[in-house]
């Protein structure tokens, strides 16, 4: 019953994303004008830790601005709809796993224009985009829950801004971290664990956006 | 006598106070006298997650009993914690400019601390833009769970993984204040001040407790 649910969701979600186009367009050429802002005032950068904070920090803005999106589009009458349709764990679930791929999606294309302006020093390929991915993951949950909050309270992206930063930082840090040391091109044995410590914490953000995104839903 | 705790309250902050300053302490290098914020930074931080864990419970309380009593409790609790938060936080930055040398240093408690009163002040920002109560009670409640799983995370978990040493006693190869002598001397004043701060804390709470249901019956 659920995967059914969660299926149509989905399909619903990726059908409204390509009848729109604009929001996936836009938030692309959000990253593209950023990181080419970002090459007109650095032109190269060579210094790990300076490439690997502008780089989060790039994506950190693009990730509030693609998923704050999420919920503040539906209408209070589309939920109402949703309400007699589907169960609240299906429409997170969906949510969460559209934007999943949505930041995948983002943070890949970021990181070509990034390369291709600012240059590329990641020694480690592998780990690099594994933790792109992982991150993906967390990240769309942690902004989908903060997403319906923020709808809930007919406020504006400011709110949206507020209310994510204080969360995200502690899965922003462990990304941040693992990537550093992807750039200075450590071993898959020894950035093991860090790996594990952040499908950990997406685990524990995952299930919380689960648990209590039906309290949000009933209204 | 059912003011017992508040002039307990009173008799152990002034305990802490006036013995906090004039007991002995254990000679130490670089810290010297200031051992003695011990008693004023780590037991207002101390307060601080009692009284956030205080609002926790209230808020999962309010999710699976939806009473607007425990949403009240919360809510004040964590208004009350943000002081604490501010103050220890205060203390504490005095304390680092004499032993550290610096206000401020990239520090994983630190850091943590001012993510916490940061994820709080957002807290109260969205309490503030929801009007209808029963919502205010629900949203921030969800707000409150996950601001706290990821502060304990934060706080507790990642610095292990991520090798960020800290500078504070027992972390980062630090000492912690349990080898030092004379520890019994620090711990006569230490647990009393926890409590003592811990109580003033939910002091003001009840008053403010007290003035918000008078607010709303008015």
């Amino acid at each position: 019953m659920l995967t059914k649910e969660l299926k149509a969701l989905l399909i619903k979600e990726v059908k409204l994303e390509f009848r729109h186009k604009y929001a996936l367009n836009g938030i692309l050429l959000y990253v593209a004008s950023t990181v080419f802002v970002s090459y007109l005032s650095f032109k190269q950068i060579v210094n790990a830790p300076t490439w690997n904070a502008l780089f989060w920090i790039i994506m950190l803005f693009a990730s509030i601005n693609a998923v704050s999106k999420s919920f503040m589009q539906d209408s209070k009458g589309l939920f109402l709809y949703y309400y007699t349709l589907a169960s609240p764990q299906a429409v997170i679930l969906s949510k969460i796993v559209y934007n999943a791929f949505l930041m995948l999606f983002i943070s890949l294309t970021c990181y070509g224009c990034y390369s291709l302006f600012i240059g590329n020093i990641v020694q480690n390929q592998f780990l690099f985009i594994s933790n792109l991915a992982l991150g993906s993951i967390g990240i769309s949950s942690i902004l989908t829950l903060i997403s319906a909050i923020a709808s809930k309270t007919g406020s504006n992206f400011s709110l949206m801004a507020v209310l994510s930063f204080p969360v995200m930082i502690p899965l922003l840090i462990t990304l941040m971290r693992v990537s550093k040391d992807a750039i200075d091109g450590l071993d898959f044995s020894v950035t093991y664990k860090y790996l594990v410590v952040v499908s950990l914490l997406d685990l524990i953000i995952l299930a919380l956006s689960y648990m209590l995104f039906p309290y949000l839903w009933k209204d | 006598m059912k003011n017992w705790w508040k002039v307990l309250c009173i008799i152990l902050l002034l305990y802490t106070i006036v013995w906090g300053f004039l007991g002995p302490i254990p000679n130490l290098d670089i810290i010297h006298e200031t051992i003695r914020n011990l008693y004023f930074h780590v037991t207002m931080w101390f307060g601080m997650m009692i009284l956030l864990t205080v609002s926790l419970y209230n808020s999962i309380r309010y999710l699976s009993k939806s009473d607007l009593k425990n949403d009240i409790i919360a809510s004040e609790a964590t208004n009350v914690s943000i002081l604490l938060g501010i103050l220890g936080l205060c203390t504490g930055s005095i304390w680092a400019k004499f032993t550290w040398g610096a206000w401020w240093t990239n520090d994983p408690q630190l850091n943590g601390a001012a993510i916490t009163i940061l994820a709080y002040l957002a807290y109260v920002l969205l309490r503030n833009s929801i009007e209808e109560e029963q919502k205010r009670a629900r949203i921030s409640a969800v707000y409150n769970i996950f601001a706290y799983v990821m502060m304990v995370v934060f706080i507790g978990i990642i610095p292990k993984f991520t090798g960020v040493d800290s500078l504070h006693p027992g972390k980062g190869g630090n000492p912690g204040f349990n080898t030092y002598d004379l520890d019994s001397h620090l711990r006569a004043v230490f647990y009393p001040a926890i409590i003592g701060w811990t109580l003033l804390a939910t002091w003001i709470m009840t008053i403010r407790i007290r003035i918000t249901n008078l607010q709303r019956t008015n």
